[in-house]
């Protein structure tokens, strides 16, 4: 089996943002909307204050919350661990963009740009009338992936077949590939660092690693 | 703690189900506890049934109203499997035909089936709100209960105001305040251990505050219906009124707790670190839950 995950780095990203500008330019999301986002969250009390980034995106839950409410079917997993919509068939209900605790559904009513009524050059080429009034979310560049299963190329190693906030990051704070092949990339990291997932605690085997420090 | 630069950290409420999500829980609830009603009171069936049906449309075109895709909205049946607005959208027809039937003489009976398919209806709706995990006040096993109560509570007082309006007989029958105080004794109960609940299990900080703001008087409005349902009783002879009140309090008491919950009280998961990384040299500090 193939199971697709990014592994971030906490202790390499340092808040720059580059990651959600790629994904914009990737993917062409509407203003507003954020596939790929890096919070900024401040912690501790004076003089014990820490300051971490901390890059969020659609975690492609293993058993995701978003998956079990769609009551179209437009939500499903791919067998290499992705979760896809089928713009086609979603209603927009955003029954999947209340069920998810990670906050990273999106649905968009009207078609929106950048400045103003009129889409600039590559809004235009990338515009979609079909992401409209139906629920939209990170891919993990789906279109990059499903090359490589054409080109033979390694996604996460091949930048071609790699998600471009992976490729964009300045500071090799995040990674992509197979978790399940325990000579891959994220594979190795997992076994070397401490690592987390976020809300781990519902349930819902998310496909993001947070690696904190070295293992031991 | 503090959160720089940014409020989406710590939970914050969502928007993507806004006042006509709450319709389909309002109407869809009071319709379906106006069957339940129905099917249970002699008499009630032939207003009640069509009329409970009519709640529930109404509810259903809220809904639709807020698709983003209204036209594809027939995609809805595809996940009874899994997905409890599925089982919600499969019951609503058969829910439909039976309660408004019901008010033919000779398929009166259909009462019964519609008050068994007004039951699932209103159960799938609390188990709909459940199942969406990302709003800690939904996803509480105790929500079940109460929106399953409310909806009963709801139906019951519609059910005493219709029959006031058309059979002033069966209204006044000292009796049927009985029922309609005790489905609103048992609302109040399943709002305080819901709350208890949210309180012991962990609530976002703005949810428990806003918990602790509305609640008090929605429950003032609850035991005022309670004390008029007990005056309806005590004084059987003096007219609908106090029957009356007590019904419009338990369905606005209803449609307030409903719309609370839906809407103002839907603070989604925020994000949370179990661990703050290492930096530079020392280990992992500890984690940070804005907003918890």
């Amino acid at each position: 089996m193939t199971r697709y995950v990014m592994v971030v780095d906490l202790r390499r990203c340092t808040g720059c943002q580059t990651c959600t500008a790629a994904c914009k330019h990737a993917n062409g999301t509407p203003p507003g909307v954020q596939w790929r986002r890096v919070l900024d969250i401040e912690s501790g009390v004076f003089p014990n204050v820490r300051r971490t980034f901390v890059p969020v995106s659609c975690m492609h839950c293993g058993s995701p919350p978003c998956l079990d409410v769609c009551p179209t079917g437009a939500t499903f997993k791919r067998d290499d661990g992705r979760v896809a919509i089928n713009y086609d068939v979603c209603i927009g209900c955003a029954y999947c963009a209340v069920a998810c605790p990670y906050q990273q559904r999106f649905k968009t009513q009207h078609a929106q740009f950048a400045y103003g009524a009129d889409p600039t050059a590559p809004e235009e080429r990338q515009f979609d009338p079909a992401r409209l009034g139906v629920s939209t979310k990170c891919t993990f560049c789906s279109d990059r992936i499903d090359l490589a299963r054409e080109t033979g190329q390694v996604p996460g190693v091949d930048p071609d077949v790699t998600p471009a906030c992976v490729n964009s990051c300045i500071a090799s704070a995040l990674h992509f590939g197979d978790r399940d092949d325990p000579q891959s990339n994220v594979s190795a990291l997992l076994r070397e660092n401490r690592h987390f997932r976020m809300h781990e605690e519902l349930g819902t085997d998310p496909g993001i690693y947070y690696l904190t420090d070295t293992d031991g | 703690m503090s959160v720089p630069n940014s409020s989406r950290i710590a939970p914050w409420r969502q928007t993507y189900w806004d006042w006509r999500a709450a319709g389909n829980f309002i109407f869809g609830g009071t319709g379906s506890g106006a069957l339940v009603y129905a099917a249970v009171i002699p008499g009630a069936a032939p207003i009640l049934g069509p009329l409970g049906a009519a709640f529930v449309v109404c509810g259903l075109l809220c809904v639709w109203f807020e698709i983003g895709r209204p036209w594809r909205a027939l995609n809805v049946f595809s996940r009874p499997r899994s997905s409890w607005m599925s089982r919600e959208a499969l019951i609503a027809p058969w829910l439909i035909a039976t309660g408004s039937l019901a008010v033919v003489p000779r398929l009166a009976e259909l009462r019964v089936v519609a008050g068994a398919f007004a039951l699932a209806y209103v159960y799938c709706q609390a188990r709909m709100l459940n199942a969406a995990r990302g709003i800690p006040a939904w996803r509480h096993p105790r929500a079940v209960p109460l929106l399953v109560v409310t909806g009963l509570a709801e139906g019951a007082g519609v059910g005493v105001l219709a029959g006031s309006l058309s059979a002033p007989a069966i209204a006044t029958a000292s009796w049927i305040a009985w029922p309609l105080a005790g489905l609103i004794a048992l609302r109040i109960a399943a709002v305080i251990a819901y709350r208890h609940g949210l309180d012991r299990d962990g609530a976002p900080q703005n949810l428990l505050r806003d918990l602790a703001r509305g609640a008090p008087k929605r429950l003032a409005v609850e035991v005022g219906a309670i004390v008029a349902a007990l005056a309806q009783l005590a004084w059987p002879r003096g007219g609908n009124l106090p029957i009356d009140a007590a019904a419009l309090l338990a369905v606005a008491a209803g449609w307030s707790w409903k719309y609370a919950i839906v809407v103002r009280w839907s603070y989604n998961q925020g994000f949370a670190l179990p661990l703050t990384p290492v930096r530079g040299v020392g280990v992992s500090g500890p984690g940070a839950r804005p907003g918890w």
